[in-house]
């Protein structure tokens, strides 16, 4: 296989099973928000702030996969 | 045509042995503009009837400050802290909206064969949010050492009560380092994919595809703007706190 191929599978392996995990996460993270708030609407703006910081930590893993795959490809 | 795109921002020119690049070309005006503008809003403070842009920078002090507040737990520690956090929110805001300003793309410099623009996302250069990083990892250490002491500080990391807790001191400072790699890589990712995302998509199927993903990138622009100032926060509050043995060995004392 030449090296071009090979890299280009790689950044495509890595992003694409990368985000797997991040994406179930986050979607945890966003039902439990929004049953929370459907519950109690007057805390939605408490919620909501937390709700995206948490986002923002579980898409960290994703984001790794995503730096990976774009130092292999532009890198 | 081919799509240009590189992980490290492009030297525009140099000025002796020091290369300038495009995007800390791109931070010195945002600085300058910031600058600029908080010394004017400042100069135009009124007590009694304040203008429009006062009315704006007072709600979103005001609401920023109450937030960290509630994040901290203390007012006269989110005192402290508040000054760091929101400038680096405000910096990264506006570097990060700056790219939505229509036009810039097209000013380029030609350096012999290639084609340099010279604008380009700030926080898509992994230097320059590497730079916040060690400050807020810097400033969490030098606070945890503060609060306490130099011992208790290098007692959370060596612990020979147990091999667990053995075991568990040396996985803590796995995460200290961790801590450097996942608040970098974050924003830095977030706002080079978005560049990259928008460059694709303008290539495959110009003017309207785009679109969509633009709006994706405005939010993430905010949202991680948000992010890496609450983070700082919660990192400096995790280090600041004093666990519940420590404060029953220190009353004992």
């Amino acid at each position: 296989m030449e090296l071009e191929a090979a890299k280009m599978i790689g950044a495509g392996i890595a992003i694409g099973l990368g985000a797997i995990g991040p994406g179930i996460g986050e979607g945890i993270a966003a039902s439990k928000a929004l049953e929370a708030i459907g519950r109690n609407p007057e805390a939605a703006g408490k919620i909501t702030p937390l709700m995206f910081v948490s986002m923002a930590i579980a898409e960290s893993t994703a984001i790794y996969a995503l730096v990976i795959s774009l130092i292999i490809l532009f890198g | 045509m081919g799509l240009n795109i590189s992980l490290s921002p492009e030297v525009l020119f140099q000025i002796g042995n020091f290369p300038i690049t495009n995007s800390f070309l791109g931070g010195l005006v945002l600085s300058l503009v910031i600058v600029l503008g908080v010394w004017w809003l400042n100069r135009n403070l009124k007590k009694d009837v304040p203008g429009k842009f006062q009315n704006v920078a007072e709600i979103l002090i005001s609401g920023a400050f109450d937030f960290v507040v509630s994040i901290i737990g203390s007012e006269k520690k989110a005192r402290r802290i508040f000054p760091l956090a929101f400038t680096m929110f405000i910096f990264i805001l506006i570097s990060n909206l700056a790219t939505y300003i229509p036009g810039q793309a097209a000013v380029t410099l030609h350096r012999g064969e290639e084609t340099v623009s010279v604008f380009r996302a700030v926080m898509a250069d992994y230097g320059m949010v590497f730079v916040m990083t060690m400050v807020t990892v810097i400033l969490v250490q030098i606070i945890a050492i503060a609060v306490h002491g130099p011992f208790g500080y290098l007692g959370k990391f060596f612990n020979f009560k147990s091999p667990l807790s053995f075991f568990l001191g040396l996985m803590d400072i796995v995460g200290e380092l961790a801590k450097i790699v996942s608040l970098s890589f974050r924003l830095f990712g977030n706002i080079f994919a978005g560049e990259v995302l928008g460059a694709v998509m303008l290539f495959l199927a110009p003017f309207f595809m785009p679109l969509p993903f633009l709006f994706l990138g405005l939010l993430s622009a905010v949202v991680q703007a948000f992010v890496f100032a609450v983070l700082t926060v919660v990192f400096v509050k995790l280090a600041a706190e004093i666990e519940e043995e420590e404060t029953l060995e220190q009353a004992s004392i």
